[in-house]
């Protein structure tokens, strides 16, 4: 027993093995977990098990700022709600003009496809989820969501606002699901500009108002004001939701590569409800195939899931 | 060794539970940073006074626990955790002939060691985007460690 520790160690005589020993084991037990959930398989499933047996804590975590917005809604003024009402009335009214021309420019577009019947929208599905937790730090980009697996939640799955993409599922539990964010610094997002068509990926920053595009060389067409949509690529999102407004571009003589900046158009300062999608599968804006990757960007990398 | 004392387990339980909720309570940034691990501050408590209360499992748990709720790798502060309590364990009976400032010397010690394999982990599996400002954390930990001490003194001497 010498290599799991001295004597000193051994106070729990006639009370079975030593700390050492059993510390030994869970070490053991530990760095097999530890592999395993690193490469992924079966220990996704106990995680998905553990992520149900951890959500009663999570919402008591988050019961402080849940109770406080709940009692400024339910005492909100009289005055307050009208002016809500209002708002909402004429945001609608402006919503309703910018798509009375819908219909006739579907029809026109399928013309000019040269298809019969204009294509039906590429987001099949959607539903509604409510954030229970956000976390916003420089390492991570996180919100918690109580939708999950139950609710047919996939890994990698688009979560989007009304403003534009929000993230993607990273991981699910049956009740609820952690979203990453665009904006974390450990994801990348295939982009395109609308104006230019130019192509490239958009990384997170860490910080919640801004994302970077590292990869565009100093003759590619991109001005300050520009809107970027998701390009289609990378598996993960459909083709042509807004994702970020570019705000700065940067020359510098030396570098080959411009150095733009963009503030994404999502956010969840506002709203604490997000929308999860399901894409129509074989729409053409939906996301490329493996086989369409492969002819079209060879060298473009996938989003981190 | 059978004492007749009854080992708080219940004590044990809720204060890991309340450590765990302190963790992970939504902070801004800056807080967050330099938050130290209340996990193990009371993991290290527990593992000096009452060696046999959760033994090595209920560490191990906490730590395992944590990387749920924190969405890490899993078992990465489960083993750092059993290994701050393994350590505190074995030198349990020197520890509580010592004053508040000296156990602060060595929780300090045991929160450097419990960030650095956490910190070693993520290095290994590729999540090392990191801040250096983590490293303060082990120092406000030790700093915390008194009230800590004393916090817990009170529930287990009633327990």
């Amino acid at each position: 027993m010498a290599v799991f520790g001295t004597s000193g160690s051994r106070i729990g005589g006639g009370r079975g093995p030593s700390f050492g020993f059993r510390f030994f084991c869970y070490a053991v037990v530990s760095v097999v977990l530890m592999f395993y959930d690193r490469r992924g398989g079966f220990l996704d499933t106990a995680r998905y098990g553990l992520q149900a047996a951890i959500y009663p804590l999570q919402l008591a975590v988050n019961s402080p700022s849940a109770a406080w917005s709940w009692l400024q809604e339910n005492f909100a003024t009289r005055e307050n709600l009208q002016a809500q009402v209002d708002q909402l009335r004429n945001d609608l009214r402006t919503q309703q003009l910018v798509t009375l021309r819908q219909a006739s420019l579907e029809r026109e577009n399928a013309t000019l496809r040269g298809l019969n019947t204009a294509l039906p929208d590429v987001i099949e599905r959607r539903m509604v989820g409510e954030v229970i937790s956000v976390e916003l730090s420089s390492l991570r980009q996180r919100l918690l969501v109580n939708r999950g697996g139950t609710h047919g939640v996939y890994r990698g799955q688009p979560v989007i606002t009304g403003d534009g993409v929000l993230g993607q599922v990273f991981r699910t539990g049956p009740f609820s699901s952690e979203i990453i964010l665009i904006t974390d610094a450990e994801h990348a997002l295939p982009v395109q500009v609308v104006r230019s068509g130019v192509r490239t990926i958009a990384l997170g920053t860490g910080r919640s108002t801004s994302l970077e595009l590292p990869y565009v060389p100093k003759n590619y067409d991109v001005k300050v004001g520009d809107l970027l949509v998701t390009s289609g690529l990378g598996k993960v999102f459909p083709f042509g939701l807004p994702v970020a407004r570019v705000t700065k571009v940067e020359l510098f003589p030396a570098e080959p590569l411009a150095r733009i900046h963009a503030v994404p158009l999502a956010g969840i300062e506002n709203d604490r409800e997000v929308l999860f999608v399901w894409e129509r599968p074989n729409h053409p804006a939906a996301t490329a195939s493996s086989e369409a990757l492969a002819v079209e960007a060879p060298t473009k990398p996938v989003t981190t899931p | 060794m059978n004492l007749a004392r009854r080992e708080p387990r219940w004590a044990v339980f809720f204060s890991v539970l309340l450590a765990l909720i302190a963790q992970v309570l939504p902070l801004p940034d800056w807080l967050s940073v330099v938050r130290p691990s209340f996990v193990a501050l009371v993991i290290i408590y527990w593992s000096i006074y009452a060696p046999h209360a959760g033994g090595i499992f209920a560490p191990w748990l906490a730590g395992l626990a944590l990387d749920v709720f924190k969405g890490d790798v899993l078992a990465q502060n489960a083993l750092a955790v059993s290994l701050v309590a393994y350590i505190a364990m074995s030198l349990h009976q020197r520890l509580r002939n010592q004053t508040l400032v000296q156990q602060s010397l060595f929780v300090f010690a045991m929160l450097t060691l419990n960030e650095f394999v956490v910190f070693a982990i993520e290095g290994w599996s590729g999540h090392a985007v990191s801040s250096s400002w983590r490293w303060l954390q082990p120092m406000i930990g030790a700093m915390l460690w008194p009230f800590v001490a004393l916090l817990a003194g009170r529930t287990h001497s009633r327990a």
